[in-house]
C-alpha cells in the first residue's frame, strides 16, 4: 500500500479519538509506512503526531500519539519502529491514560510536620518559590556540613539528558559520589558481569538476533510476562523457523515456561551449578570450540567462600573488601574446577533430572546450532548475581555463540533506559558518563576536559559514594539528612521496608531525613517527602530512552504538564543554581559554567524550547564518544602524551548528532559516520559491512579482522574477554523448620513496577485488581489455605498479608511462593530481606525464606 | 379524560406491555448460580428464597430484578461487575434447599455456560500482547489456553490467540470480569447452553 505514515495516521485520526484515547487496533491494517524524514511530524487542522518510545519496560517498542487542544487523544504503535512493527503489550495499548489519572500532583507540596511522615496527610500546596528555596537552602546546608549525608537516588526510568545533567550537578557541582539509580536493584549484577568478562558494558548482540536463533535458553525470566513484545518476536522466530527450540530454566513454572519445549526447575540458586554443570561436559568432553577459545578468551578465577552482605560491616571484612579480585588460571586449571560439577552432583543439588541437564548440555556442544540465552531478574537479583552472569557467558565464550546473528548471551533489561541513562550516562556512586570510573585518574581527566573543568577538580571525587543499599541503610541509621529521589518509588520497592520505613524503633532516620520526591502521583514515597516537587510525566517534556539492545530513541514533547507541574530538569536548575549561589570554578560562577550552555540568567529559564534544550545537551553528553570534538578530552582518549599508557577508545560506544534519532527512530550505538550517513551498529566486535549492521568500522579502528567468527573484542584487555570460573555458593538463607517456604518476587504483565502509573488506567486496574500469593496446592492443603484465603506472610525481616491463589499463573514447585510488588496495600518488601550479591550490591528479591499462616 | 390523566394510563399499559413481553420471553440469556442446570429445570426448581445469595461470600450473587419476567427474584449474577469465584466447597450449592443448584463433586464441574470471545473485538487477535482472560482464568491452560500462530504480514511477531476449551470452561465469567475492552462491547461473553441441554 503507497501511503506515509502521516497520511495514514490522519487518516485513523477519527477512529483513533473514539477509542477514547487507547487503542492500537487502527494502526494495523497491514500497510507499508514510508519513512519520515523529519522526527515532527505535524498533522493538518488541530491533531498533531509526535514519535515517541513507550515508556515502560526494556522493550522500547515504538509508539505515536496524537494530541489535541493540548490533550493526548491516542498513543498507537509506531510501524517505523522496527522492533515492535506498530504492536503493543497491553500495558503500551493503553499508554495515553497514564497521563490523566484524577490525582495527578499539580502543586509543589511541603510537610511542615515530620511526625506525619508514613500517612497521607500533613503535605500542603505551596508556590515554587518556597519548595524550591527551602530544598537548595536544606541541600546547601547538608552540602557544606558534611557531603556525606546528602544523596540523590535516580532511575532507569529518567531520561537521558536528565540523567546526565543530574550526574553533572552531583559530581561537578556538588563533587559527591553519592549518586545511584534504582538501576542497581535491577541491572547492577548484569554490568559488573559486563566489566569483569568484556571492560564494556552492554550486550554485543540485538534484539534481531531472536529472529536467527535455533534455540532460545531463559534464564530466570519470565518474558511472556516481563518482556510481552520481545516474546511475541521469539514465539515467532519458534512458529517460522524450523525445529527452533526453547529450554526455560527457573525456580517457579511461568507463562514462559507454558510454551517451552522444556522447562528445568531447579532449587532456588543452584543455576551456578548447572551453567558449570554444562560448561563442565564441553571441556571435558573437548566439544568446545578451540579455535575461538584460542583466540578470543582469557581464563581467570576469583575469590571464593564470599559469604553474605547484609550488615555494612561486610565490606571491611576479608571476603568482603577482596570480592572484586581475579586471577589468570590456565584452561587445564579452569577445567580441574569445573571437574566435580558433573551431572550427578548437579542434579542431585538442583533437583533437576540429569537426563534434562544432559540434553541441554548436548545443545550447546551442536556446533552449528546458534543459541540465544536471554535473562533478567532471576539471575541478576542473587546473592550471587555476578557470579550466574559470568557463568552464562563462559558456555557461549566456550561455544563461540557470541556476537553474531542468532548467537548470543543477551542480557535483557527491565526499565525503559535503565541502559541509556543510568548504565550510560553512568548514573551510579562509582561511574562517570560513558563507562568511566571516577577511580580512574584518567577518566577524571578525560571527563574534566569535556565539562571544562580545571584539571584534577574531579580528583575529589575518586573514592566511589554510597550504592543505593547504603544510602538507606545510613539513612534508616539517622545518618543522611537529605535525601532526593525521581522517577522511582522507593518506599514500595526497596526491600526490608519494615527498616527502611522506621517501622522498627532502632532504625526510624527517615523521620529525621530532608526527603525531596520529584512525582506525578502521590505514592508511599511521597508520603515520606518533606517536599514534593509535581513534574511533567512521559511526553509532557521532551526525553530519551536507551533500551535493552543499544537503541536510542527521543520521545518528543506531544503536550504540555498539568497545572504548575514542571520540566524535572528546570526544577534540577532551578535548585542548582540556588545551590551553587557564590560558588566559583577557576574564577567563574559554577552554575554558569556548569549548566550557562543551556541557561538564560536575565530569564531565569532555559534558552531555549525543550528540543534545542536537549539537543545541547546531547552534543555535550555526545563528546565523550566523540572526543574528536574536544580537542583537550580527543588527547587525553588517544593518551597523546603518554601520561596513562594506555588510550580509552571513547569511540568505541559512539553517539550519533541528536537529530539523526528523530530521522531514524532509535539508533542502536556504535553509531558510524560513513560516507555522510549515520550508521547503526547491531552486532558490536563483528567484522562486516556497517550497512547491515556489523562493526566493521570499530573493528578497523582497533582490532584485527580475520580472528575467529571474524570477531574481535576491541574494548577487552588483550582483545580477550575473561572467562572466570565461579562456584556454586548457597543462598543466603534457606528454607528450614521455622521459616519453611522460599518467597520469590517480580513483575506481571498487566502492571508496571510498583503500578503508580497503570493502576490508575481503569482498563488494567481492571484486568489485574489486587496481587496474589501464588502456591502451590499441596502446600496450601497441608497448610489447610484454601484458594482465596487471606495468609500472613513472614519473614526474619517483616511481614505483610495476602490472597494465597492456586489459579496457576505462576505454578510454584512445594516450597515455593511467588507475589508480585505492583500493589502498595500488599506491601511485599516489608518482608523481603536486603542480602546483596557482593560485588554488584544488587539485592537478591527472589529468595527470602518465610512462614505462611492462615489469617 | 385530559391529557394528564393519560399519560399514567399509557404508561402502565406500556410497562404491562412490556412486562409481558419479559415473561414470554426464555430466561436463558441470564446468568445463574453453579449447579443450575438449563432454565427450565432451574426455575422449575428455585423458590427464590435468596439462601444460595446469602451463602455466596464474595456478594457476587444478586437477585433477578423485574426486567427479566419470570425470572425476577431468582438468583443471578452480572459477570462484568462481579465474576463467580468458583469456591472450592461451593456454598451457594450447599445453600440450595430444593436442588435448582445440583449438588457437583468439584469446581470444575461447575457449568455455567462457555466463554466466546469475539475475535473481532479482541485486541489479541490482532497481535498485541494482553491475553488477560487467558491469565486470569481460574482453570489457567485448560479452559482457557494460547493458540500461538503467525502474525499476517508480519514475520517477527506472533498471534497469542486466546482460545477457550468449551468442555473444561465453567462459565465462571473471570475472563468477561477482567477483559479490557468494553467498547463497544466486552470481547468475551459467557453463552449459557440452550434449554434441555443439562451440565452434568
Amino acid at each position: 500500500m503507497d501511503i506515509t505514515r502521516r497520511l495514514f495516521v490522519k487518516s485513523t485520526a477519527i477512529a483513533l479519538a473514539t477509542a477514547a484515547a487507547g487503542g492500537s487496533l487502527t494502526m494495523l491494517a497491514g500497510c507499508t509506512a514510508a519513512p519520515e524524514t523529519t522526527g515532527t511530524s505535524e498533522g493538518n487542522g488541530d491533531t498533531q503526531t509526535y514519535s515517541a518510545v513507550c515508556r515502560f519496560c526494556g522493550c522500547g517498542c515504538g509508539v505515536i500519539c496524537e494530541a489535541k487542544d493540548g490533550r493526548l487523544i491516542s498513543v498507537t504503535g509506531d510501524p517505523d519502529n522496527q522492533s515492535s512493527k506498530g504492536l503493543n503489550c497491553v500495558k503500551g495499548y493503553y499508554l495515553a491514560k497514564i497521563l490523566y489519572g484524577e490525582d495527578r500532583l499539580t502543586k509543589p507540596l511541603i510537610r511542615d510536620d515530620a511526625s506525619t511522615k508514613g500517612t497521607p496527610d500533613g503535605l500542603r500546596e505551596a508556590s515554587w518559590e518556597e519548595a524550591l528555596d527551602l530544598v537548595a537552602s536544606k541541600l546547601r546546608e547538608t552540602w557544606k556540613a558534611d557531603k556525606t549525608r546528602l544523596a540523590f537516588w535516580g532511575s532507569g526510568q529518567q531520561p537521558i539528558t536528565e540523567g546526565y545533567l543530574t550526574s553533572k550537578l552531583w559530581k561537578a557541582g556538588l563533587r559527591s559520589n553519592n549518586i545511584d539509580p534504582n538501576a542497581r536493584l535491577c541491572m547492577a549484577s548484569a554490568v559488573v558481569a559486563f566489566m569483569n568478562v568484556f571492560q564494556t558494558d552492554e550486550p554485543a548482540g540485538c534484539y534481531d538476533d531472536i529472529d536467527h536463533a535455533d534455540v532460545f535458553v531463559t534464564w530466570g525470566a519470565n518474558m511472556a510476562e516481563a518482556h510481552p513484545m520481545l516474546y511475541s518476536r521469539l514465539t515467532a522466530r519458534k512458529l517460522n523457523g524450523g525445529n527452533v527450540r526453547h529450554y526455560d530454566l527457573g525456580t517457579i513454572v511461568t507463562r514462559t515456561s507454558a510454551s517451552a519445549d522444556k522447562t528445568l526447575i531447579f532449587r532456588p540458586g543452584t543455576d551456578l551449578a548447572i551453567a558449570n554443570c554444562i560448561a563442565n561436559y564441553l571441556v571435558s568432553h573437548n566439544l568446545y570450540d578451540a579455535s575461538f577459545v584460542a583466540d578470543h578468551c582469557q581464563f581467570k578465577a576469583g575469590t571464593e567462600n564470599i559469604g553474605n552482605a547484609y550488615e555494612d560491616d561486610y565490606d571491611a571484612t576479608e571476603p568482603g573488601s577482596t570480592v572484586d579480585n581475579v586471577h589468570g588460571i590456565t584452561f587445564e586449571e579452569y577445567a580441574e574446577r569445573l571437574a566435580p560439577y558433573t551431572f550427578e552432583y548437579t542434579s542431585e543439588l538442583s533437583g533437576v533430572p540429569v537426563e534434562d541437564l544432559q540434553e541441554l548440555a548436548a545443545v550447546f556442544a551442536e556446533p552449528d546450532t546458534k543459541i540465544m540465552s536471554l535473562w533478567t531478574m532471576g539471575v541478576n537479583q542473587h546473592n550471587r548475581g555476578t557470579w550466574m552472569n559470568h557463568n552464562i557467558y563462559n558456555l557461549h565464550l566456550l561455544t563461540g555463540k557470541i556476537a553474531q546473528p542468532g548467537n548470543g548471551p543477551f542480557s535483557l533489561t527491565g526499565q525503559p533506559t535503565a541502559c541509556g541513562t543510568a548504565r550510560e550516562v553512568g548514573t551510579f556512586c562509582h561511574r562517570l558518563p560513558a563507562d568511566l570510573l571516577v577511580a580512574n585518574a584518567q577518566h577524571r581527566r578525560f571527563t574534566e576536559a569535556v565539562w571544562n573543568l580545571p584539571e584534577g577538580y574531579l580528583d575529589e571525587i575518586q573514592k566511589p559514594g554510597f550504592h543505593t543499599v547504603k544510602i538507606f541503610r545510613e539513612m534508616s541509621k539517622g545518618n543522611m539528612d537529605f535525601i532526593w529521589s525521581a522517577h522511582n518509588n522507593w518506599a514500595q520497592s526497596m526491600p526490608n521496608l519494615t527498616r527502611f520505613l522506621g517501622y522498627k524503633n532502632e532504625f526510624r532516620g527517615i523521620y529525621d531525613c530532608f526527603i525531596v520526591v520529584n512525582e506525578v502521583y502521590p505514592t508511599l514515597t511521597t508520603e515520606y517527602a518533606d517536599v514534593v516537587f509535581p513534574v511533567a510525566m512521559w511526553v509532557e517534556r521532551e526525553g530519551q530512552f536507551g533500551n535493552g539492545e543499544r537503541r536510542s530513541a527521543v520521545f518528543e514533547k506531544a503536550v504540555d504538564p498539568p497545572g504548575e507541574a514542571r520540566w524535572d530538569l528546570w526544577v534540577l536548575m532551578q535548585v542548582a543554581r540556588r545551590v551553587l549561589e557564590g560558588e566559583t570554578i577557576d574564577g567563574e560562577d559554577a552554575f554558569d559554567r556548569l549548566f550557562g550552555f543551556i541557561w538564560d540568567r536575565e530569564a531565569d529559564n532555559f534558552n531555549g524550547n525543550d528540543r534545542e534544550v536537549n539537543r545541547a545537551i546531547w552534543e555535550e553528553y555526545r563528546t565523550f564518544s566523540n572526543p574528536s570534538l574536544n580537542e583537550r578530552a580527543a588527547a587525553i582518549n588517544s593518551d597523546a602524551d603518554g601520561t596513562f599508557s594506555a588510550t580509552l577508545k571513547m569511540e568505541a560506544k559512539q553517539l550519533a548528532p541528536y537529530d539523526e534519532y528523530l530521522t531514524h527512530h532509535g539508533m542502536t550505538w556504535p553509531v558510524r559516520e560513513k560516507d555522510g550517513q549515520w550508521l547503526s551498529t547491531r552486532w558490536r566486535f563483528a567484522n562486516g559491512p556497517q550497512e547491515e549492521g556489523f562493526d566493521e568500522i570499530g573493528v578497523a579502528q582497533y582490532g584485527t579482522p580475520g580472528k575467529a567468527n571474524d570477531l574481535d573484542f576491541y574494548k577487552s584487555g588483550d582483545h580477550k574477554p575473561s572467562v572466570v570460573f565461579r562456584p556454586y555458593e548457597p543462598p543466603a538463607e534457606e528454607p528450614d523448620e521455622e521459616y519453611p517456604f522460599w518467597f520469590c518476587t517480580g513483575r506481571l504483565l498487566e502492571h508496571w513496577h510498583t503500578g503508580t502509573m497503570t493502576r490508575r488506567v481503569p482498563e488494567l486496574d481492571r484486568a489485574l485488581p489486587e496481587a496474589l500469593l501464588d502456591m502451590n496446592p499441596d502446600d496450601c492443603a497441608q497448610l489447610g489455605i484454601a484458594d482465596g484465603d487471606m495468609v500472613r506472610v513472614t519473614s526474619r525481616y517483616g511481614s505483610f498479608e495476602i490472597k494465597a491463589s492456586i489459579a496457576g499463573r505462576t505454578q510454584p514447585p512445594s516450597g515455593v511462593t511467588f507475589a508480585p510488588f505492583f500493589a502498595e496495600e500488599t506491601l511485599v518488601n516489608l518482608a523481603v530481606h536486603e542480602f546483596y550479591c557482593p560485588l554488584s550490591k544488587e539485592p537478591d528479591y527472589k529468595k527470602t525464606c518465610v512462614k505462611i499462616e492462615k489469617v | 379524560m385530559g391529557f394528564a390523566n393519560i399519560v399514567p394510563i399509557v404508561a402502565a399499559g406500556l410497562l404491562g406491555a412490556h412486562t409481558a413481553w419479559q415473561a414470554t420471553r426464555p430466561s436463558n440469556h441470564i446468568l445463574r448460580p453453579p449447579g443450575a442446570y438449563d432454565e427450565k429445570d432451574f426455575l422449575s426448581r428455585c423458590i427464590k428464597c435468596g439462601r444460595c445469595i446469602e451463602a455466596c461470600p464474595y456478594a457476587v450473587l444478586h437477585v433477578a430484578d423485574w426486567t427479566t419476567g419470570l425470572a425476577a427474584g431468582t438468583p443471578t449474577l452480572s459477570a462484568r461487575d462481579h465474576a463467580c469465584r468458583l469456591c472450592e466447597d461451593l456454598p451457594c450449592i450447599a445453600a440450595c434447599p430444593t436442588e435448582a443448584l445440583h449438588p457437583l463433586a468439584s469446581r470444575e464441574d461447575v457449568r455455567m455456560g462457555t466463554a466466546v470471545i469475539d475475535e473481532d473485538l479482541c485486541i489479541a487477535f490482532k497481535g498485541m500482547r494482553c491475553e488477560v482472560c487467558y491469565r486470569s482464568c481460574p482453570l489457567i491452560d485448560r479452559a482457557i489456553s494460547i493458540d500461538y500462530r503467525p502474525l499476517e504480514g508480519d514475520a517477527i511477531h506472533s498471534v497469542f490467540a486466546p482460545t477457550v476449551q468449551e468442555d473444561t470452561c465453567t462459565g465462571c465469567g473471570l475472563c468477561v470480569e477482567r477483559c479490557v475492552v468494553s467498547e463497544p462491547d466486552v470481547a468475551v461473553r459467557i453463552e449459557r447452553k440452550p434449554p434441555g441441554a443439562n451440565s452434568s
